[in-house]
């Protein structure tokens, strides 16, 4: 707004005598180029730091090079081998394997097409090693017959559907193996053998076991929110520090906590044994499975359903509970017919984040769940650390952040991002 | 819990009252109870994480300090706090510094494409942290900073920042612009005006940030144990590798350590918030 003195009677320009509109909007920009400034710095530390880690990592979901980056020139005969003529490729395309597992030879590079190739044919990493240790002692052709003798697999067509199928350099592979389904070496779709059939399991109980935190979360948030919001300030303030201490306390020492408490020989079965509820031979099993990652989770996750309860409920004025009883309302179908659907946004807001929170949970399941109480995250870390099956633990990230995704616009059309509290 | 009943009560309303109050005080045990059972078993004279005989009789004998002793003494652990804090710190600078400045930019009333912009920087806090975690890991391994301070320092801060973000950008909401346009018109420059008129107001909210961002470093697990080594060994780090291997009540004795510190931060978050809400003349 420099230099912008308008009098009424002067025609609209600034004192140097620019039109009002071109000046103001020239200010305008300036001011939104300025604030864009200030929030520059961290938005291109923020792209460095994390948002490019994390779009590398979802690539590998979909990015698969490692067969047309290591078998080039048997990938370019195969194009015009049909998969389907029942017919093995002819002399040419065995001649190029030849070339190419030569040209990989000194690094051993053929063994990584075998060890990809594997995950979707079972059997290739040993062909591939073994046809990487024999092959490259052939001199001349033809090479047809000599391959085969290798190994019979080179003579199935099997084997070179599956090369011809993941040839291409972008895969959806990944996401049908996220979602138990897989491509058969001809190129179908078709649901994994029952055995393997893991991920959309994993998916229904990590949605489910979210969905029942949540529920118990609210069972329990609800009273104590009520509670806090109709007690007076002093008192509730007193015992919001009770909800605020949990919050506060490291995730570990609340883990570990519930480790002492729940464990065989921990504080709970401890005190039934004593108490004669049950014998000490039948000590509870309730960790290392669901029920630890449930109980655990549900009081790791209880403060963020009861502070946006209670900052709904503190709004809501006391008057209309008095207003509905001295109408002649029942105190009890007061409170279901006046009073609770007025929390209705604090149940979203709350539900919502826990169950955010709770579908990305992965130290307490690691550590409680044993086996029938981990969620998607565990085995995201799995693939990542142990397994190395990067492309599926990326599939599976994707999927994760996908649901993330959608659940936080719904959290943001109830809440509005801006209206977050903390603490 | 001395409101009075209205006369006019009845024994049912009563009853259901009473009833309430103790339901709501099982709840609170709920939460309470897990961190303060912690505490008396980390004195515990036997490597278990349970009550012996002698504890539950009091007898001296059954307690003892050799967890704390054993925390105090053992080299795993002093480097582990070492680390804590000093990542803590370095990435709580970073976010700090960079939060406020991208707060007071967003607060600017013409900044463009503000939902998408506040989106993007506070996504750290709303990414799966194992997401976030796996990522960090393969980019910051491409880039040598995997198993480097400086990778871990990078990484935390840029979870921290969201809630630098969220509490400058709370603070902002109740500022006053026409401040800045009245400390302008008396002749104080940018500069003068930032810090005499602007900081000074806005501390509450940067110091309460700041201290989120503190305590998301320092109680960070998921992302150290993907982007760190043993070289980087935060107390979570080493409290996460005890759970797994070897369960010593060493511990728990950390853990009632950590409770402490949580309780410190609480007061001084609470603390920080009053004075704010007097500043701005809210009633308590």
């Amino acid at each position: 707004m420099a230099n912008s003195a308008v009098h009424p009677d002067q025609p609209l320009t600034t004192a140097d005598g620019v039109p009002l509109k071109t000046a103001l909007s020239r200010a305008l920009r300036r001011d939104k180029m300025k604030s864009l400034a200030l929030v520059a710095p961290l938005f291109i530390f923020l792209g460095l730091t994390f948002l490019v880690p994390i779009g590398d990592m979802l690539w590998r979901g979909v990015e698969d090079p490692i067969v047309s980056t290591y078998l080039p020139k048997t990938v370019e005969q195969l194009k015009q081998w049909d998969a389907t003529s029942g017919e093995l490729p002819d002399e040419s395309t065995y001649e190029a394997l030849v070339e190419d597992v030569k040209a990989g030879a000194p690094e051993k590079l053929i063994t990584r097409v075998g060890k990809r190739l594997n995950y979707e044919l079972p059997g290739m990493n040993s062909l591939f090693r073994k046809s990487q240790r024999r092959i490259p002692k052939f001199d001349e052709g033809p090479y047809k017959e000599a391959v085969i003798k290798v190994d019979k697999k080179w003579g199935q067509l099997e084997t070179w559907q599956v090369i011809k199928t993941f040839s291409p350099n972008l895969t959806a592979g990944y996401f049908w193996a996220a979602i138990d389904l897989q491509v058969t070496p001809a190129g179908d779709l078709q649901l994994q053998d029952e055995k393997s059939r893991i991920y959309l399991k994993l998916f229904w109980r990590t949605l489910y076991l979210s969905g029942l935190i949540t529920l118990m979360t609210l069972i329990l948030g609800y009273p104590v929110a009520y509670l806090l919001a109709t007690l007076p300030l002093k008192t509730s303030n007193l015992l919001l520090m009770l909800v605020l201490l949990p919050f506060w306390t490291s995730l570990l020492v609340r883990t570990t906590s519930w480790i002492a408490m729940l464990q065989r020989e921990g504080v709970l079965n401890d005190i039934m044994v004593a108490l004669n509820i049950i014998e000490n031979e039948n000590r509870l099993a309730m960790i290392h499975n669901a029920t630890g990652t449930v109980v655990a989770m549900t009081h790791i996750l209880l403060p963020f359903m009861i502070l946006p309860l209670y900052s709904v409920m503190k709004t809501i004025p006391k008057s209309y509970m008095r207003a509905a009883v001295s109408l002649g309302a029942h105190p009890f179908s007061a409170f279901f017919k006046v009073y609770a659907p007025n929390t209705i946004p604090g149940i979203g807001a709350g539900g919502i984040l826990v169950f955010i929170l709770a579908i990305g949970y992965y130290i307490t399941p690691a550590l409680v769940g044993g086996t029938s109480g981990t969620f998607i995250s565990n085995f995201i870390a799995y693939h990542v650390s142990v397994s190395l099956n990067w492309g599926l633990a990326a599939a599976l990230g994707i999927i994760l952040l996908g649901l993330v995704l959608v659940l936080y616009l719904l959290y943001d059309r109830i809440v509005g991002v801006d209206n977050m509290k903390l603490g | 819990m001395k409101s009075k009943l209205p006369p006019y009560t009845t024994p049912l309303e009563r009853i259901w009252h009473y009833l309430f109050r103790i339901i709501c005080g099982l709840i609170f045990l709920f939460l309470i109870f897990p961190i303060l059972v912690i505490v008396p078993l980390s004195f515990n004279a036997v490597p278990f994480f349970t009550f012996t005989p002698e504890m539950l009789s009091f007898n001296p004998e059954g307690y003892s300090l050799r967890w704390y002793e054993d925390f105090f003494t053992n080299l795993n652990w002093r480097g582990a706090v070492n680390n804590s804090f000093i990542i803590a710190i370095f990435s709580t600078l970073i976010a700090t510094s960079l939060g406020t400045v991208a707060a007071l930019g967003l607060s600017r009333r013409e900044v463009p494409y503000r939902t998408m912009l506040m989106a993007i920087l506070i996504s750290p806090m709303i990414v799966p942290l194992i997401i976030s975690a796996c990522g960090m890991f393969f980019f910051y391994s491409r880039i040598n900073l995997q198993g480097t301070h400086l990778g871990v320092i990078l990484a935390h801060a840029a979870l921290g920042t969201p809630f630098v973000v969220i509490t400058v950008t709370a603070t902002l909401v109740g500022f006053d612009r026409s401040l800045i346009r009245a400390a302008n018109s008396l002749g104080a420059d940018g500069v003068t005006t930032f810090f005499k008129i602007v900081v000074p107001l806005i501390l509450p909210g940067v110091i309460s940030g700041a201290l989120f961002a503190f305590i998301t470093s320092f109680d960070e697990v998921v992302v150290i144990l993907f982007v760190g080594s043993f070289e980087q060994r935060t107390i979570p780090w080493q409290m996460f590798s005890g759970i797994r291997e070897h369960i010593s009540p060493t511990i728990l004795a950390v853990a009632t350590l950590l409770v402490l510190v949580s309780v410190l931060l609480l007061t001084s978050i609470e603390l920080l918030r009053r004075r704010t809400e007097r500043l701005r003349g809210v009633r308590t």
